[in-house]
């Protein structure tokens, strides 16, 4: 090799040699980094990566505890969990979504609604990993998928429990229901809780009792591979259940009262005046909760927003009505408490009321008056201008403040959600709701429920509750227990005593009360005709007709010339039997008419149903 | 007595006992690695000792051939690699991707892994007749033959054996004793033509050198790799998790890991100790060729022998570099470790080499 001219061997082994130990420094210190990077790795970072490795290999998964039950009080169930089934799609086992979702759409329904939410939540989860298409698939969905399956790979249907709500719309506004949480919810809730939990109670006894009803989590870990496929659990701590309640409701009589009010827009509360417990609440129309559950149809949800009646809204705690005569009791109460009257004093009830020096005329509902009346039949025979002139003579400061004993302007408090104050007027509400001054004209109207004065038909079941039970005040509650998770009895709630309202002489109460039986019983009452005459049991009520329509000075109410909506509302409130009460109730009929022919009759089936049927 | 017999018997297969021995210790702890990455699966340990077989065969052929033969055979080899190359370019079979196969009816053949070999062994046959160092002109010449293979490698497109190549080729440019002034101009020029390489490169190229500068911006895509490579790693810590309990590859969170990933495997089981072991058996194969290569007798084997345990060890490094997140992932497996048999052929034809010239050389002195 060494034959050409100026080849050098022995150079170019020294320059190869040199050249090699330039590799080798290069080797080692390569090597060295490398060696450095794989000790920051697993030595210095190593605690990192385990926990990095673990959280690979080890799923938290949360178990989300069942719901508690809701019963009514004989133990029907009013709220259930029941297996749903909903379409899942595991994004990775599909070949063409566009076109397996087109060919899903010719077995099952596809709202746009769902496509979307289906396509929003694919973007957030691992493509493994199942996404819900449709949350509450039909029987006959179910079925029909079950003989395609083999056309849809990736694409599986999921039981899971779903809330249910076997009575429909008979109790949908007080039980509520429950939905998907929310944005605001998420803001309000224990996440930790909730994890593996959709839903939500929304309104109604299913809200107020979120916490009892939800129950407290439990997780398992387990370990997955990287497909997410579960391989084995490691560590389980199982869910508490949610508890199961028992309301004071009683589905027969919330039955009976939906039928009585027989497709009357309105409201019934009736309640037991011993304890608080509402045994029935109504609010007419309804609407059916189980659509809320798995996401209300746009379409669906329009149409009963915007619906004339309102079926969504909750008239027996929302609803805001002017009470009308049926507060004529309280007031007369309020007159001999402040000494304004008594019982026996008499006076010339003429067919209108005139304030001194002034043109203005407060017309009663019957043309001609009532001639001479008393208390007794000022009440029985609900005499405009007799409370006129007490009403003017109490005064609106005696008068609001008295009314606001038995818990009128106030929320009772109610066990549930969505309930209204009302409005008891006086001279400092007016002067921050209105910023006027109170005018005499407007305690002259107060007297009769009319004006500014609004109150629900909760507050007045109160209102009666309280007559029945001569002033002793309990807050009226749905919740008549909770079983024990354990023991699987009941524990009652007791009663919430509310100050009493109470007057310097016990017969106050008979002088106004008496009345009321009168009301009912008297051949001249107001109710006499429509309710009494036939009662098999002694009711003391009152009846009220609040007006929607303000009439001209010198108009006549004529029911037949007024169009539906602005018909006056006809109210009654009542408790029975007179001597014994067991029931107090209020009814509400929107655009009724009178209290006397429309509203009392429907209490009295209420009231029969109960004390006569079912022995309550 | 005993020992001489034992080194003659070597002597006369022309096999080298300290680079059997490095060798065999490897595909040991391989044979090891792989049960446990291929999910305990023996029909792919079967294969693999096929392969195995099959790669000592062609190590032993080549051990018998002394390098005078191989340098006479450089030009024609080369020759007849470039046209396969293009052959490749033109009809071959496309697989994952990339045209890399030739089909020859009865076995399929891929000419890229050949070149690895081939070029070196060209570059070397270049300048042993030549004085060195190398004049600038020569080394220009050198360069472009490096290139032209390597361009049609990329162009199939393989980044991994390219750079295999282009190294090897470097390699023996660098060894023959190129001036460090060429050195650094040539190095500021592929500085400054970097670019051109960026607008050249496939998109899921660039998207592995993106991935390499931050591998957590697309954690489920061109990043996940990386990621559950160096959680692998780091997780083995000191010790390993102990053979058949990495988490990351019994699971499957690794991916591609009885081929390309095997060392995160071998880490995460082995622990940093295992992989200093790893890494030493290595070393000493790198270090006894360059024993090898100083102590050849001619500049063809010296050059040749040189880049050959050069090249083997940018296949460790760039394998165990990208699998712990130093460099970008390109696709070269860890030698003689991983699943595979094409690599496995070339890598211990190119030991035959080494093998050959370190027991030849009496015989031609």
């Amino acid at each position: 090799m060494a034959q050409h001219t100026i080849k050098d061997a022995f150079t170019e082994r020294r320059l190869f040699f040199s050249r090699v130990v330039v590799l080798v420094v290069f080797i080692v210190l390569l090597f060295g980094i490398l060696i450095v990077r794989l000790s920051h790795l697993q030595v210095v970072n190593y605690s990192h990566f385990t926990t990095l490795s673990q959280n690979n290999r080890v799923r938290l998964e949360a178990l989300p505890p069942p719901r508690g039950l809701i019963y009514d009080r004989n133990g029907v169930i009013l709220a259930e969990n029941r297996p749903a089934y909903q379409l899942e799609i595991t994004l990775e086992q599909v070949e063409d979504l566009q076109e397996t979702l087109e060919r899903l759409g010719r077995i099952v329904t596809l709202e746009n609604s769902e496509i979307e939410r289906f396509r929003r939540l694919l973007r957030r989860k691992r493509p493994f990993q199942a996404v819900p298409l449709k949350l509450n698939l039909s029987d006959e969905e179910v079925a029909n998928f079950a003989v395609d399956r083999h056309r849809f790979p990736g694409v599986d249907i999921q039981a899971r429990l779903a809330r249910h709500y076997p009575m429909g719309e008979e109790m949908a506004h007080v039980v509520g229901y429950v939905g998907r949480i929310d944005e605001r919810e998420l803001a309000r809730i224990d996440t930790r809780n909730y994890s593996g939990t959709s839903h939500i109670g929304k309104i109604g006894v299913e809200r107020y009792y979120e916490d009892v009803l939800h129950g407290q989590v439990g997780y398992q870990r387990v370990e997955v591979n990287a497909q997410g496929r579960m391989l084995r659990i490691l560590e389980r701590q199982p869910p508490v259940a949610g508890r199961d309640i028992v309301l004071s409701l009683d589905v027969r009589l919330q039955a009976a009262a939906r039928q009585a009010l027989n497709g009357y827009t309105g409201a019934i509360v009736a309640m037991d005046p011993r304890t608080g417990e509402v045994l029935a609440m109504v609010s007419m129309p309804s609407f059916d909760p189980n659509l809320f559950v798995h996401g209300i149809p746009a379409s669906i949800y329009n149409q009963l927003r915007d619906h004339r009646r309102q079926p969504l809204f909750n008239r027996a705690l929302t609803g805001q009505y002017p009470p009308g005569s049926t507060l004529k009791p309280v007031v007369g109460l309020a007159g001999l408490e402040h000494n304004i009257i008594t019982a026996s004093r008499t006076m010339f009830a003429a067919g209108y009321y005139q304030l001194p020096g002034h043109d203005r005329r407060y017309r009663d509902w019957r043309r001609h008056g009532h001639g001479w009346v008393n208390l007794d039949k000022a009440i029985a025979q609900s005499s405009d201008v007799y409370f006129y002139d007490l009403g003017y003579r109490l005064g609106i400061d005696r008068m609001s403040e008295f009314l606001g004993l038995f818990g009128l302007g106030r929320v009772t408090g109610i066990d549930s959600t969505g309930e209204r104050a009302g409005i008891l007027p006086s001279r400092e509400w007016k002067q921050g709701a209105l910023g006027t001054v109170w005018y005499p004209g407007e305690t002259i109207i107060a007297a009769i429920g009319q004006g500014y004065m609004l109150t629900t038909p909760l507050q007045l079941a109160s209102v009666a509750s309280t007559l029945a039970m001569r002033g002793i005040r309990i807050r009226p509650h749905l919740l008549r227990g909770i079983i024990n998770s354990d023991s699987e009895e009941l524990e009652l709630v007791s009663p919430e005593y509310l100050s009493p309202v109470r007057v310097s002489h016990p017969q106050y109460w008979d002088q106004v009360l008496d009345p009321m039986v009168h009301v009912v019983h008297q051949p001249n009452g107001t109710a006499y005709n429509s309710t009494g005459r036939t009662a098999a049991y002694i009711i003391a009520g009152k009846t009220g007709t609040s007006q929607v329509f303000g009439l001209g000075q010198d108009e006549e109410y004529d029911e037949s010339r007024i169009a539906k909506h602005l018909r006056d509302h006809a109210l009654f409130i009542a408790y029975a039997p007179a001597e014994d009460p067991r029931i107090a109730i209020a009814v509400i009929v929107e655009n009724g008419g009178s209290g006397s022919r429309t509203a009392a009759p429907i209490a009295r089936m209420v009231m029969d149903h109960f004390l006569l049927e079912m022995g309550g | 007595m005993r020992r001489y017999e034992h080194s003659l018997l070597l002597r006369i297969l022309h096999l080298d006992l300290p680079l059997l021995m490095g060798l065999l210790l490897l595909m040991g702890l391989g044979f090891i690695i792989l049960f446990s990455a291929s999910g305990e699966d023996t029909d792919t340990l079967l294969r693999q000792a096929m392969r195995i077989g099959i790669a000592f065969g062609i190590m032993f052929l080549l051990a018998q051939i002394p390098s005078h033969h191989l340098r006479l055979w450089s030009p024609w080899l080369y020759g007849l690699g470039v046209i396969l190359l293009v052959l490749v370019l033109l009809v071959g079979d496309v697989g994952k991707g990339a045209q890399r196969w030739l089909d020859l009816g009865f076995f399929r053949f891929q000419p890229s892994e050949l070149m690895k070999l081939v070029v070196p062994m060209l570059i070397a046959w270049y300048f042993a007749d030549r004085p060195l160092p190398p004049r600038f002109r020569e080394v220009l010449v050198a360069g472009i033959l490096v290139a032209v293979p390597a361009v049609l490698i990329v162009g199939q497109p393989d980044l991994g054996t390219a750079i295999l190549v282009t190294s090897s080729g470097l390699l023996v440019i660098f060894l023959a004793g190129v001036r460090w002034r060429i050195l650094i101009a040539l190095g500021a020029l592929l500085l400054a033509i970097a670019p051109f390489f960026w607008h050249f490169m496939r998109d899921y190229q660039r998207q592995r050198v993106l991935t390499l500068l931050n591998p957590e911006s697309d954690p489920l895509g061109a990043g996940y790799h990386i990621i559950q490579s160096k959680i692998a790693i780091g997780s083995g810590g000191l010790y390993g998790k102990g053979w058949l309990n990495g988490t990351q590859s019994q699971l499957a969170f690794l991916p591609e890991r009885s081929t390309d990933f095997i060392f995160a495997v071998y880490a995460e089981e082995f622990g940093l100790l295992g992989i200093l072991l790893l890494l030493s058996i290595y070393l000493f194969l790198i270090l006894r060729g360059l024993y090898i290569a100083v102590r050849a007798q001619d500049t063809y084997a010296r050059l040749l022998a040189g880049s050959i345990s050069m090249t083997f060890f940018v296949y460790v490094f760039v394998n165990a570099g990208m699998v712990s997140g130093l460099l970008p992932v390109v696709g070269i497996p860890l030698p003689l470790v991983s699943y595979g048999g094409t690599s496995m052929v070339t890598i211990l034809a190119a030991f035959g080499i080494l093998m050959s010239i370190h027991s030849h050389r009496r015989l031609m002195a």
